[in-house]
């Protein structure tokens, strides 16, 4: 088939509003089926969850990333996915003495463009698809870890920022009815 | 308005150009989820394309402001076939990065135009399945075409088919062509 005329843009990019406006209809759709800010946040949690499992396969077959060595070389590579998949890119900072828990602070978020919060909505972490990704594609290299929003943009803090939290190594486990 | 934060809002920002881009697998990814998770709430397809269709209007009637803004200088269009060149050139070039492939007027009714697109976006990472064979997730960007239509004041209903990649067929109400045909009496 002959594609008439020339792309302007690069095939494998798309429209950040296109995408903006599409998670805002989401997360009000989900907000009418669900009348509730925590099962929302739950939902989108699930939902960034599934997208993170996914999602990994697509980061390690692009950049041929190998093992990280620390949390460090993990929140770097993170940072690096955020700026692959996101088009920004968050700063690491906020570590705990332990090493164990960094935040990742978005100064502009693509979610959060055109987004206002309506009154009462003071429980909904509009973003929490986000935090839902990290688990999901990090628990696939075998890292488990806790991500959360502490604070939010939207909710008028002046930045918005992902906490996340190592919580163990995975050993590898085989699937049920491989041995 | 009692927080003691305080919120900026949005009106004061100033609107950005709108070109900033994201990865496709990102779209991908979070389309997929939609789509399932409107599949868990209805049983027929029907039903579904219905469910991805007003989220594609939602979706189209925020677009509709901004498109006009950025690109007409706040001036709406008023005649039918400029409108439909606006969605088929402007908006489609906005939206998803180059013109639509095809419109159509049909031969047998002239409220019912053809807007042909072969490749879209939202379908390029999806197989249908053999038992939901009439299933287009493109009911999405129809919903879309639907709000910017009703939007400019020209009440359509738009669906999504599988016919050369995929078509869109926009039916107008009558009253929408009556009032073309006064203005062009004029």
């Amino acid at each position: 088939m002959s594609r008439q005329g020339m792309r302007s843009t690069d095939p494998k990019k798309v429209n950040s509003e296109l995408f903006t406006l599409t998670y805002g209809a989401l997360v009000a759709q989900i907000l009418k089926d669900y009348e509730n800010d925590d099962e929302v946040n739950r939902q989108l949690d699930r939902m960034g969850y599934n997208i993170g499992v996914r999602l990994i396969e697509d980061y390690l077959a692009r950049t041929g990333s190998g093992r990280c060595y620390d949390l460090r070389d993990t929140a770097d590579k993170l940072q690096m996915a955020f700026k692959m998949y996101l088009s920004i890119t968050p700063s690491v900072t906020n570590w705990s003495p332990a090493g164990d828990e960094f935040s990742l602070i978005l100064e502009n978020n693509p979610l959060t463009e055109f987004v206002e919060l309506p009154e009462g909505h003071g429980g909904l972490k509009y973003s929490n698809i986000l935090a839902g990704v990290l688990r999901g594609a990090l628990e696939m290299v075998q890292l488990e870890v806790a991500a959360w929003f502490v604070q939010d943009q939207l909710a008028g803090d002046s930045c918005t920022e992902l906490r996340v939290k190592f919580l163990k190594r995975l050993e590898d486990a085989m699937p049920v009815g491989e041995d | 308005m009692a927080s003691t934060k305080s919120k900026i809002n949005i009106l004061d920002k100033p609107l950005s150009k709108g070109k900033s881009e994201i990865n496709i697998s990102t779209f991908g990814l979070l389309f997929c989820e939609i789509v399932q998770y409107c599949q868990n709430r209805v049983y027929t397809v029907p039903e579904l394309q219905g469910k991805l269709s007003d989220l594609g209007y939602h979706v189209g009637q925020r677009m509709v402001d901004l498109l006009f803004v950025r690109e007409r200088n706040f001036k709406r269009e008023t005649k039918l076939l400029n409108m439909l060149v606006f969605i088929k050139s402007v908006m489609w070039r906005a939206v998803f990065g180059k013109e639509a492939d095809k419109l159509e007027h049909a031969n047998d009714d002239e409220k019912t135009y053809y807007l042909i697109e072969n490749e879209t976006i939202v379908n390029k990472f999806i197989s249908v399945p053999k038992d939901k064979g009439t299933l287009n997730c493109a009911a999405f960007i129809a919903g879309m075409i639907e709000a910017v239509l009703v939007g400019c004041n020209f009440p359509a209903k738009v669906t999504a088919h599988w016919h050369k990649g995929t078509t869109f067929m926009i039916k107008f109400e009558e009253s929408v062509i009556a009032r073309e045909k006064t203005a062009e009496g004029r």
